[in-house]
């Protein structure tokens, strides 16, 4: 065991893992956290924590994770390279682990120009492979990048990065997914999925390298709450695909919510089929009222104790 | 090379506010080649900062020159005579032409007419790309000779984000993800196999991160 994190015990022990999403909100407002939390309580065995998402300004991932530790909850810290240099992110990997923080999710982050600071100045000291790459090397060997300086206590954390299928160019996505795993990363966390024929593509190539016996792959999904929704999400987010059919399916829709936490499940039992997929991931966007509802008709329900 | 663009007028006239008569000189070199501050350039700036600030009652005299390379001392000094009779001068060459100009004269005010952009390369006639950015410790041997640092909007070093999408970055639909141009170069050349090794952590220390850089030659030393 190299955290001891509920998650990690959960994939260990090879059950199929759920984890969902919680963004912090745009200032100090800690209830918006807690009810958000409870929300999900009981009902997923890990919480991410998002850092700026979209490079909007919010509470810090790792103060709103403290927040969960607090409540017995367990979160995953996501960092992004975009805000911090190698210095600051190694200060808050000590931090994060002294706040009882275990599993920690490495990402490059949204460029600044999408969110509510288009003037600030990003950092990307490090790439998001390099971070992974830093947070074994302070949890593994027990000294900071590139230093013989010894780490004082013992890091564990259980590290986690993102994986987007959909991305081009197609044909090295996985070769991205292993450099990951030869930097160290323990799980992944895939981008919301609903081109699942190009998804089996991709895992298709992870089992032909043999990545998803290396690592766990927990696979991403996004409840779609109307027509309008698929469509902005098809046209603007880049790195997302959402093939015609789907979006048909929630413009025509009598009661679109509905349909979209039906294609959702739908989604999760045939992501359940997928060989090496180990779990999945709700990213549900300010609807995290929902997820145990996902869940529950998903049959993923009750959470296994660790 | 150095490309740059010509700052506002609105704002070079501010500039030029408290004085009657100013030296106006460009430079031959990179800025001339991107058509921002030549000696065609200190013409029409001239003519045009002239023009508005007769029409505004307050005329001003400007002394045309165009060095041959503001960035070297030797060439600057030819400047000598001119800026003996002005209050102040306007260079339009790169931020280092500027400065060169600036400590040659410490007596007099120096502002800047372009902004200087980037190193870059002609794409076509009018059209001007980012290719450097002078880390000081290229890596372009391992990237097909496409630069991530200079061309991707977040310089990473192991391949694409989620975000490149088509061939294109996700921050703008008329920028190349410089990881499609690098993966298609590899590809061509048959060298994909080498964007399988990972790429550690840059050393930003041989980057201005480490503070204003100097080389200095010992043979070349008078």
């Amino acid at each position: 065991m190299k955290a001891e994190s509920n998650l990690e015990k959960i994939l260990e022990k090879g059950l199929f893992a759920l984890t969902a999403e919680l963004g912090p909100p745009k200032g100090n407002d800690v209830g918006v956290v807690e009810k958000k939390a409870n929300l999900l309580k009981g009902y997923v065995d890990a919480i991410n924590v998002t850092d700026n998402q979209t490079a909007i300004v919010r509470m810090s991932s790792i103060a709103a994770c403290s927040l969960l530790v607090r409540m017995g909850l367990e979160p995953v810290m996501q960092m992004v390279t975009r805000d911090r240099n190698r210095i600051a992110m190694q200060s808050d990997i000590f931090g994060a682990s002294a706040l009882g923080i275990k599993n920690m999710l490495c990402l490059t982050g949204d460029h600044q120009s999408f969110g509510n600071q288009i003037d600030s100045k990003n950092v990307h000291d490090l790439d998001s492979i390099q971070l992974i790459d830093c947070v074994r090397t302070v949890r593994d060997e027990k000294t900071i990048l590139d230093g013989d300086d010894e780490v004082e206590g013992d890091i564990k954390i259980f590290i986690g990065a993102a994986a987007n299928p959909f991305g081009d160019p197609f044909e090295f996505r996985v070769v991205r997914l292993a450099k990951k795993v030869a930097a160290g990363v323990d799980f992944i966390q895939t981008q919301c999925i609903y081109d699942m024929p190009r998804f089996k593509e991709w895992m298709k190539m992870v089992r032909d390298r043999g990545l998803h016996e290396k690592v766990h792959i927990l696979a991403g999904v996004t409840p779609l709450k109307s027509g309008g929704m698929a469509r902005y999400m098809a046209k603007n987010v880049s790195g997302i695909t959402i093939p015609e059919g789907i979006i048909d399916r929630m413009v025509k829709a009598e009661k679109p919510a509905e349909e979209g936490i039906k294609l959702c499940v739908a989604q999760i039992q045939e992501l359940r089929e997928t060989e090496g997929v180990h779990g999945v991931h709700i990213m549900a966007i300010e609807w995290e009222h929902r997820v145990a509802e996902i869940a529950e008709m998903a049959g993923l329900l009750p959470r296994p104790t660790a | 090379m150095i490309k740059a663009e010509q700052k506002p007028l609105d704002e070079i006239l501010t500039f030029l506010e408290p004085y009657n008569k100013i030296l106006l000189v460009g430079c031959n070199a990179c800025v001339a080649v991107c058509h921002a501050g030549g000696e065609k350039e200190v013409g029409l700036l001239a003519s045009a900062l002239r023009m508005v600030r007769k029409k505004s009652g307050q005329k001003l005299e400007i002394l045309e020159d165009c060095s041959t390379r503001q960035c070297e001392p030797e060439f600057v000094d030819e400047l000598r005579e001119k800026r003996e009779n002005v209050e102040a001068i306007l260079s339009i060459a790169c931020g280092v032409g500027v400065q060169t100009v600036a400590k040659r004269f410490p007596d007099i005010p120096v502002y800047p007419g372009v902004n200087t952009t980037f190193m870059g390369e002609t794409e076509e006639l009018g059209v001007w790309t980012e290719r450097c950015q002078a880390c000081g410790n290229c890596i372009l041997h391992l990237t097909g000779g496409i630069c991530p640092v200079a061309r991707c909007a977040k310089q990473l070093f192991n391949g694409p984000c989620g975000g490149s999408s088509e061939g294109k970055c996700e921050i703008k639909t008329d920028v190349d993800c410089a990881w499609q141009l690098i993966y298609d170069r590899m590809k061509e050349l048959g060298q994909l196999h080498k964007l399988e090794e990972f790429i550690p952590a840059k050393k930003w220390s041989l980057s201005r991160d480490g503070g204003p850089r100097k080389i200095e030659r010992e043979d070349l030393k008078l």
